[in-house]
Formats: C-alpha cells, sequence, structure tokens
C-alpha cells in the first residue's frame, strides 16, 4: 500500500454503487414524485441513522460543495454531527452550519426557514416512503395504485383524520401530489414546511435506505398538499414568537428548561435562530 | 281444439307432462297427455276431475312453473294481440308474461322473512311500476275486504293461521288486473264469510273481462263461479292412481 | 326486466387450474335487472366461475362481454387494467362471503363506505359522510356507529356494511358469493329480505352464487347448476327448483330440510 493511496473511496461508496444511485437519481428527476427503486448499500451506521440520504449525499456530492447536515432543525445533535463528520472525513468537502453557504442540504425532519436557492440540493432522509402503506400493506397493489393514479385511499386516511379529531390531524408525512400527478411522502417533516417545497427553486432529493428507494422534486415543481374542500390545507400557528430570537412565522420546538414546569419556545432551526440574534434581534425569554 | 275466437286469451293445445325421477331409478310418471281447451275473456273454466288427476300440474304449467313437455300455451292480452307461446318461451319472457298476462292464487303463500302482509300483497303492483304509497294504499284495501285484522297488516304473514295466510295469498293474486287468472283451491281454507268475498271477487274479475281457470274441490263456489268444467280424467295418465 | 340488450354475455367460460377443471364451457346472458343464481356444492365451480367473470381471474377460455355505460359491448379481456379496475369500483360490486375480505377492517364504517366516492374524486367531506349516514342507515346500522371500525362490529353488521360499501357508487351488476354463508338463521333472513328490496329499488342486475337453494328461490328470477364445473340445468328459478330435469338438481332439490 503506497501513501498515494487513499484509505477510502471518494465518499465512502465505490464508482460503481455512486453511479447506481446516479442513475436512480435521474430517473427520479425525470418523473417527480415517482419512487425509483435502488439497491441499498450497507453504510457504517444502523438504518434509521438516514443510510438513504447518506447514500444519496455521497452520490451527488464533488470536492467543492459545502454540506450542512441538520436534524429536527438543528446542526448540533447526535445524528446531523455524525453524519457531517463522516463526510468531512471520507469526502474531505468544507462542512457549514450556515443553510446560505451550504450547497448540499442533508435533513432528517425539516427544511430550513432560510430560502432555497437555485443551485442547492436538499437531502431528506426517509423512513417509510410509500404514502398509501398506510391502508394497503402490499407493495403490488400500491405500485399500481400510483401507475392507475388510483388515490382514493389517501383521502380515505385524511376522512379517518377529520371523523377521529374533527380536523385534519396529520401534522408531519403530510401527503402532497407532485405536479399534479404522483402523491409523495414528504418524509417526517412538519406539515408546516410542506408549503416550502411549491415551485422551489432548490433540487430535493429524498432517500429511503431501508426501503431502498429514492424520489425527487426537480426545481420549481408545483407541489399540493392533499385535502377536502370543505377541511382546507392549513399550517400549524404558532401565538407566540421566537424565545430567543423574536421570530413569527417560523416553526418552533418546545424546549423543557428547568424541573419546575419551566418552557421555552424556540425555533426549531438553530442556524435561522442564531443568525437573527447575530443580526440583534431577540425574544422574549431574553 | 275448437277455433279461437277474437275473444280468446288462452289456449291449451295438446299439451302433454310426464316426470322422470332419477332418484327412484328414472322411473317415468306420465301425468297428462294432449291436454286441450281454451278460456274466453269474461269467462270462468273449472277444471274437473278427482285429485290426483293433473288438475294442479296443468296450471302450474300456465304459470311457467313446471315446463311443457308437449304443446303448446297460448295466452294474449286483447282481441287484437298476437298469441305468446309460454311453452316455448324463454325465462325472461316467462318473467314478462306472470307481471303482464297470466296472474295466479297458488294454493299456498310462500312467505319472506320480515315482508309484511300488506308490503307481499303490494308487491305485483309495484312490479309494474305503481308507486309504493299508492300500491300499499290498494294492497290494504284489499285485505280489509277479505276481512283481514287491519292489525296484521303490518306483519309478516309467517305466523298468521291457515285463513289469514290464504286471505294474503289471494289478496296478491287478485290485487293486479292481469288478463289471464289462476286460481287453485283459492277457497279451501276459508270459513264462509271469506268465500262470499272471494266468489264477489271473482264475479268482478270475470265482469271486467278476465279469463279466468280454476280448480275448486267446494262444490258450492264451484256451482257458483263456473261457466263451464272442462273434466281432467279425460287426458289423465294417471287414471290408475286416480281411481 | 325487458330491456332488449344483455348486460353481460358469458360465452364458454372456461378455467383450468393445471390438469383440473374449475369451470368448463359456461355461457349465459345476462339482462338489467336480472339476477341469477349459481347452485351446486363445494367444489361444483361456481366461485371460479363469479371470479372468473368478474376478471378476478384470468380464464383459461371462453370471453366475458359487458356493456359499458355508454351502450357499447366490450370484451372484458381487451379493457386495460385502469378500465377494469375503474369498472370495478364504481360499475360493478363484490360482496364477498366473508364480510373482512370486502371491507377494510382497520377504518370506520363511515370511509369503508366513503371510499368508491373518494375513489371518483369527491372532495367534500361533509358530502361523503352524510351519504355514509344515509347508507348506515338503508343497511339497518345505527349512524351513531359511523366512526367505530367493523371489527367491533357483529358478523350480519359487517356484511350490512360490506353491501352498503358496494352499493354507494349506484353499481350496475354486483357479484355476491355467498353473501349469507357463515351467518346465523335469523341475522341471515334480515339481510336477504334486505338485499331484496335493494336489488328490487336499485333495479341492480346480479350474479349471485350459493349453495343455499332457499336463498336461490328468494332473490333470483334465474338459476344455474353446476356441477363438476359445468352447467348441468338452467332455467327459470322456481321451475328448476319445483320440476327439477338433471338427475343432480333432483337430488340437491330432494337434499333440502322443510320446515
Amino acid at each position: 500500500m503506497t501513501g498515494s493511496l487513499p484509505a477510502y473511496n471518494f465518499a465512502y461508496l465505490d464508482e460503481e454503487t455512486k453511479r447506481m444511485i446516479r442513475r436512480a437519481i435521474l430517473k427520479a428527476v425525470a418523473i417527480p414524485g415517482y419512487q425509483v427503486p435502488f439497491a441499498s448499500r450497507e453504510m457504517p451506521m444502523p438504518y434509521g441513522w438516514g443510510t438513504g440520504g447518506v447514500q444519496v449525499t455521497a452520490s451527488i456530492i464533488g470536492p467543492d460543495d459545502v454540506l450542512k447536515v441538520i436534524d429536527q432543525g438543528s446542526d448540533d445533535t447526535t445524528n446531523a454531527v455524525s453524519i457531517r463528520a463522516f463526510f468531512a472525513n471520507v469526502a474531505n468537502v468544507a462542512v457549514t452550519t450556515k443553510t446560505a453557504e451550504a450547497t448540499v442540504i442533508q435533513t432528517r425532519h425539516r427544511i430550513p426557514e432560510t430560502p432555497l436557492r437555485e443551485g442547492q440540493t436538499l437531502v431528506y432522509q426517509v423512513p417509510i416512503p410509500e404514502p398509501l402503506r398506510f391502508l394497503e400493506p402490499r407493495e403490488t397493489e400500491t405500485r399500481i395504485m400510483h401507475a392507475l393514479e388510483e388515490y382514493g385511499l389517501m383521502h380515505v386516511k385524511l376522512y379517518e383524520d377529520i371523523a377521529k379529531n374533527g380536523h385534519i390531524a396529520t401534522t408531519y408525512a403530510y401527503p402532497v401530489k407532485v405536479e399534479g400527478r404522483y402523491v409523495m411522502d414528504p418524509s417526517p417533516i412538519p406539515k408546516f414546511d410542506n408549503p416550502k417545497m411549491d415551485d422551489c427553486p432548490a433540487l430535493q432529493l429524498f432517500g429511503a435506505g431501508r426501503e431502498q428507494r429514492i424520489y425527487a422534486i426537480p426545481p420549481h415543481t408545483r407541489i399540493e398538499s392533499l385535502d377536502f374542500e370543505d377541511h382546507p390545507f392549513r399550517v400549524q400557528e404558532f401565538d407566540r414568537p421566537c424565545g430567543l430570537c423574536g421570530a413569527t412565522g417560523v416553526y418552533l420546538d418546545e424546549i423543557v428548561t428547568d424541573d419546575r414546569g419551566g418552557r421555552l419556545y424556540a425555533c426549531s432551526d438553530t442556524d435561522y435562530c442564531e443568525e437573527r440574534r447575530m443580526a440583534g434581534h431577540s425574544g422574549p425569554a431574553l | 281444439m275448437s277455433e279461437p275466437s277474437s275473444a280468446t286469451r288462452l289456449i291449451v293445445d295438446r299439451v302433454t307432462k310426464s316426470f322422470t325421477n332419477h332418484l327412484r331409478g328414472g322411473v317415468h310418471l306420465p301425468v297428462v297427455a294432449n291436454v286441450s281447451f281454451a278460456v274466453k275473456a269474461g269467462e270462468v273454466v273449472v277444471l274437473g276431475g278427482p285429485s290426483g288427476v293433473g288438475k294442479s300440474s296443468i296450471l302450474r304449467m300456465i304459470t311457467g312453473n313446471y315446463g311443457v313437455e308437449d304443446g303448446r300455451i297460448l295466452m294474449r292480452r286483447a282481441d287484437d294481440e298476437a298469441f305468446v307461446d309460454l311453452a316455448a318461451a324463454s325465462p325472461r319472457e316467462v318473467i314478462s308474461l306472470r307481471r303482464d298476462v297470466v296472474g295466479h292464487v297458488s294454493q299456498f303463500l310462500r312467505a319472506i322473512p320480515r315482508v309484511s302482509a300488506a308490503e307481499i300483497v303490494a308487491e305485483p303492483l309495484r312490479e309494474m311500476g305503481v308507486p309504493a304509497e299508492e300500491a300499499l294504499a290498494r294492497a290494504r284495501r284489499m285485505l280489509s275486504r277479505l276481512n283481514l285484522p287491519e292489525a296484521l297488516f303490518d306483519l309478516p304473514p309467517a305466523t298468521f293461521s291457515g285463513g289469514e295466510k290464504q286471505r294474503v295469498n289471494i289478496a296478491h293474486g287478485l290485487i293486479t288486473d292481469h288478463p289471464v287468472l289462476l286460481l287453485d283451491e283459492p277457497t279451501a281454507s276459508l270459513d264462509a264469510e271469506n268465500r262470499d268475498v272471494v266468489c264477489d271477487l271473482i264475479a268482478e274479475k270475470k265482469a271486467q273481462g278476465a279469463a279466468i281457470l280454476g280448480i275448486f274441490h267446494d262444490e258450492e263456489v264451484r256451482a257458483r263461479v263456473a261457466d263451464r268444467i272442462v273434466d281432467i280424467s279425460a287426458f289423465s295418465m294417471r287414471k290408475t292412481a286416480a281411481a | 326486466m325487458t330491456t332488449d340488450q344483455p348486460l353481460l354475455i358469458a360465452k364458454g367460460v372456461t378455467k383450468h387450474y393445471g390438469a383440473r377443471t374449475g369451470c368448463e364451457d359456461v355461457s349465459f346472458e345476462l339482462y338489467p335487472g336480472e339476477i341469477l343464481a349459481v347452485v351446486g356444492e363445494s367444489g361444483s365451480g361456481k366461485t371460479t366461475l363469479l371470479n372468473g367473470l368478474s376478471c378476478r381471474l384470468p380464464l383459461t377460455g371462453g370471453q366475458v362481454s359487458y356493456r359499458m355505460r355508454d351502450g357499447t359491448l366490450r370484451n372484458l379481456a381487451s379493457l386495460t387494467e385502469a378500465e377494469r379496475r375503474f369498472l370495478m369500483r364504481t360499475d360493478w360490486g363484490f360482496v364477498h362471503q366473508n364480510p373482512a375480505d370486502g371491507l377494510r377492517m382497520r377504518v370506520s364504517a363511515g370511509a369503508n363506505i366513503g371510499e368508491r366516492m373518494m375513489a371518483v374524486g369527491v372532495r367534500h367531506y361533509g358530502r361523503i359522510r352524510e351519504t355514509a349516514d344515509d347508507w348506515l342507515t338503508r343497511v339497518e346500522i345505527n349512524a351513531g356507529r359511523i366512526d367505530e371500525n367493523p371489527a367491533s362490529f357483529s358478523g350480519g353488521m359487517r356484511q350490512r356494511l360490506q353491501i352498503a360499501r358496494n352499493l354507494v357508487s349506484h353499481p350496475r351488476l354486483v357479484f355476491m358469493d355467498e353473501p349469507t354463508g357463515g351467518l346465523d338463521v335469523s341475522v341471515q333472513a334480515r339481510l336477504l329480505d334486505l338485499l331484496r328490496a335493494l336489488v328490487g329499488e336499485m333495479g341492480l342486475s346480479a350474479i349471485l352464487v350459493t349453495h343455499d337453494l332457499a336463498v336461490a328461490r328468494l332473490l333470483s328470477h334465474r338459476m344455474m347448476v353446476m356441477k363438476d364445473g359445468r352447467v348441468v340445468e338452467t332455467g327459470l328459478t322456481d321451475r328448476v327448483l319445483d320440476d327439477p330435469r338433471h338427475p343432480y338438481t333432483q337430488l340437491l332439490v330432494a337434499s333440502i330440510l322443510e320446515v
């Protein structure tokens, strides 16, 4: 072994595997919202930790890219830190926590508050890619249903929600229709983020490692959240601003601050919150 | 067979019937052969002969309930209509003949679970397209006329007495204005008062121009309603059994 | 009843399972408003025939044609998968013997009834619910149970729910596979009466598979008797039952217990 040989192939996966995944991605981009099967690889992390997203990121990332990884909106949770460290190690790419600086953003459960721009790619980690799975356990059947646009079942699910709760109680992984054709599970992001997917200038890629599926939303694609005429889609509203940065119209997390019932509501997007505080904004909790 | 006149509604033409019982080694049981007679509008013809001679079988063939082995059963609604041969009719044609041409009062009522007496009686009208409310009102009038206690109208007849069931059955058979009407022992289990009502009803149907063919074992009723008796013994193949 | 053109035409319908015969050379025509009963004992091929006619099983031979709502007669085998599935959830109904096979057991009664509406694009919750409510009442299920899952229903209620779920789209043809099988006698009677009334009211055509001759007599106009995959006798229901010709039909009729 000579010193010129790297210990790993660039971005961990071998070139043949990356090609295979890129072909799947190209097909996914060509058929927005359609789930493309791919030969998911074993990754040096357990399923459920974002192996699908990691493989997609590994296949598209280049030496000049700047990578951001978030988990529930935060850059510093274990999952985000490990994946960022993984790519810093195996691809030697620049990493960042700033949304605006990143070219590739891998995410679990959120879309950043800072609007994405052209040239950026958002990579979602997906646990269960099939939106119809809730009511139809047979993969053979769900594939036919997608092929024939038989999506009545999605509304059965929403009907059940209203019948049981008086309103559509689905708050995350809220199903959407992509460019008027395929119904898609947007991964477990809060429905608050659904409108950000519509007409988004960035490329959005979705990877499900265990389920071996990749799907995509090309830039500027029409994304509609499913609903009823008399129960239209609505995002969550918060009755207070972020306790730290005072932002309104953002997604807030509830943080327990002490053992006497103290609570803090703060931006779930930590980068956005920090940027605002650096710019001099402050919230009622400070 | 005599030449049909313009008033003829029903012609039974050389009709033959036998049964083959395969459960008893294919034994062949002839019933009647070459039965021929006709019934005109406004006429009551009664089938005569001892029991077992095949009278009920003939009525059943005319309703299409039994298949006809040989011969023709011609019927029509009006003077100027062509005859239809029920013996050669398809199941669908038999059903439409039953709806429009040949009505009948059977010997026994086939009760339907949970369906009330009034609904059973209204059913033939409903099938002809009479609106539900009107059909039910007419059914109730018919049942009243037959002296069925009003408390029974809305109950299913499964638990009724023999006479009560029979009156529901008669009402069911007589509520429509079928041009050909078959009556199989309609008065068998009735008391004198209700027998009178049935005789009146038959007379009314006759006056309206129905061609009526019946079996009546009750001598008195037979004498009251019959214009003519056709003795089936002459056609019976069961002479030994009937003797 | 006297509509002149048949709704469904079966010609030489045959289904083999390898060397074994499911059904062989079955031909008939079904007219609008007509109820056809297919009777015979287990293994006689009646359920195979029903599945073959309703596109649930590919045929080995023969052809089934169906008159679409626009009046054209189409060979079912020539329909695209999309057309066939559309037909199955709009113009046809299928009532299974076991309601669990025809219901979604994990969603509410209301959603079970509303599914066909949502499948054809109804997107108004209030209207779907109103219709579901109405249908529950029509099949004699307390409308207060609209949000309960069928898992909590009795066998008879489940079967009635299955019927409502099928009829909500106003189908023209309903396939029924032993719809009263497995129910208590009193529950059966209620279901039969309900079916009889609905079928009459809606002018449905139906192909009804049953081994119960009393059910056939009550519901059907016409009857086909099957044995070893073949039709041995066919005709007007009451004539087949009261004047049976074929040895097998005579045996069937003679085997009924009279009450």
